[in-house]
């Protein structure tokens, strides 16, 4: 096999090169358990500086009063990296400006969360529930760290620990007037022999705050914008090879590789590697290896489920599961009263199907590992973007045969998760070709590998029924999902804030043998459609306004009615909408957080294209600890959540994913952006809710609402592409 | 083969294979991971550099096209720029992925219409996708360093 090269020339080093083009503020230094190997650091992690103090796991205090504060969670663009220093820097009564945040080891016994207090940590960050889920456990750590900090001032100065106070990193003795910076305490202070408990009567109240709840940057912002922001994919190692997959086009076929020799011979080509599920290449240049992968001549084995598939049918299918009496994959979520006998009772009936088509996560940053594994097979280096840190580093130790201990495990930025980078997949092929290869491998999935074996929120049909008696009050509610993708199905489709008396809400799964993963908010988006749209036509049909008619239902939810009602404040909800344009609007909870949305939209009836002009949500997520940067993933969520429910479709004919990239995988441009978002946040002591996915729910029957106020047509099938649009207005 | 061009001020020789192309050259020979691969097909603008002044994809262009030519990416705005500075202040990014080819992008409407319409940047915009969502705070950043001058 012939090798290309490939080095910058020699005449100017590395590191000369970096630090002169441009002004860049890194240099390449080794940081890692095996000589020869480097990452970039940041440059003020200097090697020379004295040795931090280390707090407690969570906070290192260095003599010039820097604190590094652990951060466990991935950053995905969703910022609880601020969010959880934010905690712990507040009744650590931090000065903010001299924070910086890491990465923290994949500790899970250490840095895990521990739900409800309880069980073995976990490190996965999944269902926005990073905030609220840590949001005791840090505050108590950033105490347990100010606790240890006063006692040994206390000891030094010889004076009762309960004389003295903090202000922004330093310790304050007012009767004799003294005080300390941090950086000082750190030059003598001692670990002490046991960490203090700190219980919840010592945590600061929230008038007390002086950091939550206020403006607070985001620390990885002005990385993101120079380019030094790290990702995995910018891990670049000395002697790196590049490799990339042929992977199956219909998930469960078998490959058989036709061109063996040919392809070892390629230019640049190091080694070929068979995988259960495609065939991998490994070469001296991402250039060689994508050429290679072209170059393959695989034949697939046929027989797996998949290939029976096509989503065109599955609506049928789908319907004639739903109207089933007893199916054997039916989950029961809620069964309350008798939905069915209540609606044989109603004075009136409504009935409607409302479907959704598969959905890909279109993470900016597709997929990628790098993993080295030593000379001797004995231990390995991973850098990876990874929602699930813990479950990954252990993946990898199988894979390749190691202790997890052995396994070093460095986290990167994520360029995007929404679900799907809390699967491993990618890691572990990148493991098992590093097994064979044994130098440092950057595994690349291209725009193509990460939409055709993507892991897909599911298809899903929605069949409702309701009952109102002769009040008009809704007395029966019934919801039936039938897709695949079982437990994806059924999140967000229970109503804890409607008070309806008979509900009868359940699941119907059925296999097809395709890949299916959480997307951002899940079950949320396909069943919030559907009930909010169905809730907007049971309004219509009693003409009563749909506000008023989910006031009345959320009589005993005092906060989500308030939420609907600032929402519905903030639109002006009554005034007519302009000339050829109207609003709609729904409601969602999701992973605590209540949502009221409201959007103003107008058609090209030519075209049958929808363009959302204005958005208004309001958002009660109990105490906020970032409001801007919840402003920011209520705006993002509201657009992700247009962009899915406008352009995104993902197909199936015969098992194979018929999109590729993003010129047949549509997603929102800036040019059909709302004009304006606005976002309102309710004020609350409660205890936090998650955010990253609270807005995107309520996207969807928001503009179905809308174009049924517009049209007098009703979309029932998502995403309301101008092809979809343009039939039902004509039928 | 061996490949002369200027990168962020600095004239460089490069060792590369035939097929060698912009994107993995910066991105893998150079070290200058700023610039991103997102679609491989000039259609998310994640890659985006200047050629000459010209903001281009930079995982079309082969590397023999630059040659003799200069080129410049992220980290050769040096992070001073009006425009980083007011991405920081608008606080733009969320996953940050997109962001190096949505400010290249910018930067090049700038320098060729010190104030452009809303329109205008629209459309010269269009190109460079965000999955997080970001748009609007990148159009406030946009208009802020207009309104600057």
């Amino acid at each position: 096999m012939k090798k290309s090269t490939q080095s910058p020339s020699p005449s100017m080093s590395r590191r000369k090169f970096l630090i002169g083009a441009g002004g860049l503020t890194f240099l390449v230094t080794a940081a890692s358990v095996f000589p020869g190997f480097s990452v970039k650091e940041e440059e003020d992690a200097s090697p020379h500086a004295p040795p931090s103090y280390q707090v407690n796991a969570w906070v290192h205090l260095a003599p010039d009063g820097s604190i590094t504060i652990m951060n466990p969670a991935a950053e995905m663009g969703q910022g609880s990296m601020t969010a959880l220093a934010v905690l712990i820097a507040e009744e650590l009564d931090a000065d903010w400006s001299k924070v910086r945040i890491e990465h923290s080891p994949v500790e899970p016994d250490i840095y895990g969360l521990k739900f409800r207090g309880r069980g073995r940590g976990r490190m996965i960050t999944v269902g926005s529930f990073t905030v609220s889920g840590y949001f005791d456990a840090l505050r108590k750590a950033g105490a347990q760290a100010r606790y240890v900090l006063l006692s040994n001032v206390a000891e030094k100065w010889q004076v009762p620990l309960s004389e003295l106070r903090t202000e922004p990193s330093l310790v304050v003795h007012p009767k004799s007037g003294r005080s300390i910076s941090y950086g000082e305490v750190a030059t003598f202070a001692k670990a002490p022999a046991t960490l203090p408990e700190i219980g919840e009567e010592q945590l600061k109240q929230p008038a007390q705050f002086r950091l939550i709840g206020t403006y607070m940057p985001r620390f990885d912002i002005p990385a993101k914008t120079d380019g030094s922001g790290q990702f995995a994919m910018d891990v670049v190692l000395p002697g790196m090879v590049y490799a990339v997959i042929n992977r199956s086009p219909v998930h469960g076929a078998k490959p058989e590789l036709r061109n063996e020799t040919e392809l070892k011979a390629a230019e640049g080509v190091l080694e070929v590697v068979k995988l259960e599920h495609g065939v991998g290449v490994i070469a001296d240049s991402v250039e060689a290896a994508l050429a290679a992968k072209k170059q393959m001549q695989i034949e697939w084995s046929k027989g797996a489920k998949a290939y029976e598939y096509d989503s065109e049918s599955a609506p049928q299918t789908y319907r004639a599961i739903a109207v089933q009496e007893h199916y054997a994959g039916t989950s029961v979520l809620v069964s309350q009263g008798d939905a069915q006998a209540a609606l044989a009772k109603a004075q009136r009936r409504f009935e409607a199907d409302y479907l959704n088509d598969f959905v890909y996560h279109a993470q900016m940053e597709p997929l990628n590992a790098v993993v080295s594994v030593a000379a001797d097979g004995r231990s390995a280096e991973v850098w990876a973007g990874t929602q699930a840190s813990a479950g990954a580093r252990s993946a990898v130790a199988e894979v390749l045969g190691l202790e997890v201990s052995q396994v070093h495990f460095h986290p990167c930025y994520l360029g995007g998760g929404f679900g799907r980078r809390s699967m491993s997949d990618y890691i572990e092929e990148a493991a098992h070709l590093a097994k064979h290869i044994r130098r440092p491998l950057k595994l690349l999935w291209t725009r193509e590998d990460d939409v055709q074996y993507g892991a897909f929120r599911p298809m899903s049909l929605q069949r409702m029924q309701a009952g109102v008696d002769a009040e008009g009050k809704l007395t029966t509610w019934s919801h039936c999902i039938v897709g695949t993708g079982n437990r994806l199905l059924g999140s967000g489709a229970r109503n804890p804030y409607y008070d309806i008396p008979n509900q009868q809400i359940e699941v119907r799964n059925v296999e097809h043998g395709i890949r299916t993963k959480h997307w951002r908010a899940v079950g949320h988006g396909p069943n919030k459609f559907a009930i909010e749209a169905f809730l907007d036509e049971i309004a219509t049909a009693l003409q009563e306004d749909p506000v008023q008619l989910r006031l009345r239902l959320m009589k005993n939810a005092p906060r989500a009615a308030a939420v609907l009602k600032a929402a519905a404040e903030m639109a002006q909800w009554g005034r007519a909408a302009p000339a050829g344009r109207a609003r709609g609007l729904a409601f969602a909870e999701r992973s605590g957080a209540l949502v009221a949305g409201i959007c103003e939209i107008s058609l090209k009836a030519d075209t049958g294209k929808i363009r959302v002009h204005h958005f208004w949500a309001a958002v009660d997520a109990g105490i906020v600890v970032q409001p801007e940067n919840t402003l920011a993933q209520m705006e993002g969520g509201i657009v992700h959540g247009i962009s899915s429910v406008l352009h995104e479709r993902i197909t199936f004919s015969k098992g194979q994913v018929q999109q590729s990239n993003f010129h047949n995988y549509s997603l929102l441009r800036m040019a059909d952006t709302p004009e304006s978002i606005a976002v309102h946040i309710m004020p609350s002591s409660e205890k936090p809710a998650g955010i990253g996915e609270a807005s995107l729910p309520v996207v969807g029957g928001a503009i179905a609402n809308a174009f049924a106020a517009l049209t007098g047509k009703r979309l029932r099938h998502l995403p309301f592409t101008p092809e979809r649009v343009q039939q039902v207005l004509e039928g | 083969m061996k490949y002369s061009f200027n990168v962020n001020g600095q004239n460089l020789e490069v060792d590369a294979p035939e097929n060698a192309n912009l994107l993995w050259t910066l991105r893998e020979r150079l070290q200058l991971t700023g610039t991103k691969y997102g679609c491989g097909a000039a259609l998310c603008g994640a890659c985006t550099v200047h050629l000459d002044g010209t903001p281009v994809r930079a995982c079309m262009i082969p590397l023999s096209m630059v040659a003799g030519r200069s080129v410049r990416t992220i980290e050769g705005l040096g992070g001073e720029h009006p425009l980083q500075k007011a991405w920081i202040e608008a606080q733009v990014p969320q996953c940050g992925y997109c962001q190096s080819g949505q400010i290249m992008q910018a930067v090049a409407l700038l320098e060729q219409n010190p104030s452009p319409s809303r329109e205008q940047i629209l459309a010269h915009m269009n190109g460079n996708l965000c999955r997080c969502g970001t748009y609007n705070r990148i159009l406030k950043a946009i208009e802020s360093v207009i309104q600057q001058r």
